[in-house]
């Protein structure tokens, strides 16, 4: 058996990596639990912010590696379809991830509990009373609960869809230039999907400032906010993602027969549409329809 | 191959080296990107949190023997380094609950299940060199590592009414939220993130390795069962974890950020968190019970001299069992308040999942029969597994109707049967591979009259341990509870003696272990004979570093 390798398929150093990564999330979310317990532990940001850095700096090392090794040749035809069957997998992981979000969504919107709203004209904060069994709780149940005004989903949502959307043909864009071997393009592209990116993240962020229900105290707000939210989270890791692709596509590390970072980036973009256009239609149009809109 | 700091490109000479030339201690073991050697830590931390999870188990069997608190108080004091109330000793009792089932699911079965006995023997039953991503294999075994951590870490601060977090491994909302001030939840909840993370990254490995480093010829008819037990497996793993990734952070944002998912007076719905749960804990299930099914396949059919009975079947039977395991997850939440409609489909869904495992039950027997059958260690293992789990099956079909559930919900009927389908199943099937493949992976034979003696004292151990809970259950006694009425009194304490059965039982093993290791006899390439057909047995025992640097070729 003792002899060169005869396989195209990658056999690895020994890294570091793995474990500095795992010690690093240890530490980052002991931090956070520090963070959320001052009256346990103090220091609990610094051990977060410790931690994060750790962990972002595993990401740089490995990933580095990564691309290394793909200038070294290592990524053969068979290691490449690896890298694709994986980034194919974990996006299914991230869809069943939003499962859990929808699920709640779906489990508030269909299954409506009666809530009385009592809406402070000074502070705008909600007092929010559960009237199950009691009189008056027939004509509550409802959603949007009764009294929440909710977001008009034709005005900023609607452009970020069309944000989004737009930012998925960019990227396509981005990729048969790079096809054809046409790098101006491939930069033209990525920097509109990048920007198409920040864009929406700006509408949303500023979305959630004028918003008219809060995040805690009423199940459509924190069920509304983590969905959306875990989405923006994701915009923003895609965006980070692209710009990386961005930088590559400057030195030069895409060709057209190999690009598999740019092509993963992509995938990653085209989920999150989608999982925006699943949110716009079950959260924004369907789950506020009848509502009074926020003016 | 054995500098710490070296960089990638350092590293990247030293790729073309001879089969067996290994790295250094630290590099091999901390750093480490080879399938064999990641599947050892993993079996050796699997053993070690078995062992935690064991004791505290013995714990709860001390103080289950009689009726009455005997020990609780002092152990919480001893925990709190101050007299415990009797509330903190109630608390101190679920914290054990808890402990005891996290541990032995994610800490102890699929660790060594599936990063034991799946990272060392998938790449080598189907002739691959390694796994797909062989350092991201290496960041699953060590977020396990530091899921478990913070895991222990939470038994130290405060989670309620006193130390450590005592949700029961479920976490259910309103106790694991608003019912448990202080750290101790988040921390319990931030390990199952870090080991769910661990488990989603090894089964897209897995996935991979399996669709495409099978060597040339070796269709998937033709996969040895264990690694289609493995793939299915992943597939459920890669599916289900994320759904508990979002419940547990829903539960994080309700206890820490002023989030209404699961309180009611919000208009949250606590019962909303159980079907978030069960719909990720009932594939669970699946997970920590398939490889185990896969590994009994190889072991009979290795046993007796045959080919698996009905290959085809055995296969597809597992891919129905991951299936249908998903759309039947409310068969644990019948006291719920659910409608008649839904606890008539989720009963009958939930027995059509006795047909498949029906299948594989009289596959093996059959695959027994007429066969010459040598009752190796290994195999004595193998049909105490079809015995006792067949045992908790049956329970199972019994708790599958939703009206008797309403009286056996949360009773000692439940405990008793998915100990018998866990304890008795996936366990008896983690020895059986063991002592069917230690040799493989260590060189050394284990001793056959230890084996079966191991087996014999544990076998009616567990049976001491675990068949008396039928009566408890039917009787009424409830689970989680660390007191009961006199009328309970006989069968805890048969049951306690059980447990000292089965620890005898425990030691029995590690002492066949150390003495093998220590003394053992060497093992050859393949000493179970001309039933072992896979391709681990092909190489050599232990196999060399890096093994299949010629593809094989399946005919």
């Amino acid at each position: 058996m003792a002899g060169a390798k005869n396989h195209d398929y990658h056999i690895l150093p020994p890294s570091i990596t793995p474990i500095m990564g795992s010690f690093s999330a240890l530490t980052m979310f002991f931090g956070l639990v520090m963070w959320m317990h001052p009256e346990q532990f103090g220091y609990g940001s610094l051990v977060f912010g410790l931690g994060l850095i750790g962990v972002l700096y595993t990401f740089y090392a490995w990933w580095s590696d990564v691309v290394h090794e793909a200038h070294a040749g290592d990524h053969t035809p068979v290691v490449q379809l690896h890298l694709r069957y994986g980034m194919i997998m974990f996006i299914a992981s991230e869809v069943m991830f939003f499962v859990g979000w929808f699920w709640a969504w779906f489990d508030f919107s269909l299954f409506p509990v009666p809530l009385e709203l009592v809406k402070d004209p000074e502070t705008h904060a909600f007092t929010v009373t559960n009237l199950i069994g009691q009189e008056g709780a027939a004509a509550l149940m409802q959603w949007p609960p009764k009294g929440l005004e909710v977001l008009d989903a034709m005005k900023l949502p609607l452009l970020n869809t069309l944000i989004l959307l737009c930012s998925g043909t960019t990227v396509t864009w981005a990729h048969h230039s790079l096809i054809h071997g046409d790098r101006e393009g491939l930069k033209k592209g990525l920097w509109l999907t990048i920007l198409l990116g920040l864009l929406f993240s700006a509408i949303q962020a500023y979305e959630y400032s004028v918003a008219p229900f809060p995040f805690g105290g009423l199940n459509y707000g924190t069920a509304f906010y983590m969905a959306t939210g875990f989405h923006g989270f994701h915009v923003i890791v895609g965006t980070i993602f692209l710009i990386v692709c961005l930088v590559r596509s400057y030195k030069g590390h895409f060709t057209p027969q190999q690009h598999f970072g740019f092509e993963a980036a992509a995938w990653y973009w085209h989920f999150v549409d989608v999982v925006w256009l699943f949110l716009f239609i079950s959260i924004y149009i369907w789950g506020g329809w009848g509502a009074p809109v926020h003016a | 191959m054995t500098t710490i700091a070296a960089t990638g490109a350092d590293l990247h000479a030293h790729d073309h080296h001879d089969a067996d030339h290994k790295p250094g201690f630290f590099a091999r073991w901390f750093m480490s990107t080879n399938h064999k050697d990641i599947g050892t830590l993993y079996l050796i931390f699997a053993i070690f949190a078995g062992v935690v999870g064991g004791a505290i188990s013995g714990l709860m069997r001390m103080e289950l023997a009689e009726p009455g608190i005997q020990y609780l108080q002092s152990w919480a004091s001893m925990m709190a380094g101050k007299d415990a109330s009797m509330d903190e000793a109630y608390h101190m009792w679920n914290v054990l609950i808890t402990a005891h089932g996290l541990i032995m699911v994610f800490f102890m079965v699929m660790p060594a299940i599936i990063g034991g006995f799946g990272n060392w023997f998938v790449p080598l039953m189907i002739g691959a060199p390694d796994m797909a991503f062989p350092r991201m294999n290496n960041i699953s075994f060590w977020l396990t590592v530091v899921a478990f951590i913070m895991l222990l870490g939470s038994s130290f601060v405060p989670g309620g009414t006193g130390l450590g977090a005592g949700t029961g491994w479920t976490v259910y909302a309103p106790l694991s939220t608003s019912g448990s001030v202080g750290p101790a939840v988040d921390m319990a909840i931030f390990s199952l993130h870090l080991a769910g993370a661990a488990s989603i990254l090894g089964a897209i490995n897995f996935i991979t390795t399996i669709f495409n480093m099978r060597a040339p010829g070796m269709t998937l008819h033709k996969m040895p069962l264990f690694v289609w037990s493995v793939l299915v497996t992943a597939f459920l793993l890669l599916l289900a974890l994320p759904v508990l990734a979002a419940a547990i952070t829903m539960l994080l944002v309700d206890r820490n950020f002023g989030g209404a998912f699961f309180d009611a007076s919000a208009g949250g719905d606590p019962v909303l968190y159980q079907h978030l749960f069960w719909f990720f804990g009932h594939p669970e299930v699946y997970i920590m019970i398939l490889p185990g099914f896969g590994i009994i396949s190889q072991i009979v059919a290795t046993f007796s001299r045959k080919p698996v009975f009905g290959y085809l079947g055995m296969a597809y039977a597992m891919v129905a069992i991951g299936v249908v395991g998903f759309v039947v997850w409310a068969h644990h939440m019948f006291t719920t308040g659910m409608s008649v409609d839904m606890k008539m489909y989720f009963t009958a869904a939930t027995m059509v999942i006795a047909v498949p495992t029906g299948i594989k039950i009289f596959s093996w027997i059959a695959t027994m029969w007429g066969g010459s059958v040598s009752f190796k260690t290994p195999m004595v293992w193998a049909m105490g597994f079809i015995f006792m789990f067949t045992v908790g099956g049956v329970t199972g079909v019994v708790l599958a109707n939703g009206g008797l559930d309403d009286n056996l919900h949360d009773t000692y009927y439940v405990v008793a049967h998915f100990h018998y389908v866990l304890s008795l199943g996936a366990v008896f099937s983690l020895f059986a591979g063991f002592y069917y493949w230690f040799g493989k992976m260590s060189g050394r034979h284990l001793n056959e009259f230890l084996g079966h003696l191991h087996f014999w004292v544990f076998f009616i151990g567990v049976n001491v341990l675990f068949f008396p809970m039928h009566f408890l259950g039917n009787s009424g006694m409830p689970r989680r509870y660390p007191d009961y009425p006199e009328a309970f009194a006989y069968w805890n304490g048969v049951a306690s003696t059980g447990y000292a059965i089965m620890a005898v039982g425990v030691l029995i093993f590690f002492i066949n272990v150390f003495w093998s290791l220590a003394a053992g006899r060497r093992a050859e390439e393949n000493y179970w004979g001309e039933g072992a057909t896979t391709l681990e047995w092909t190489l050599s025992s232990p196999p060399p570093y890096h093994q299949f640097e010629t593809l094989p070729v399946i005919k």
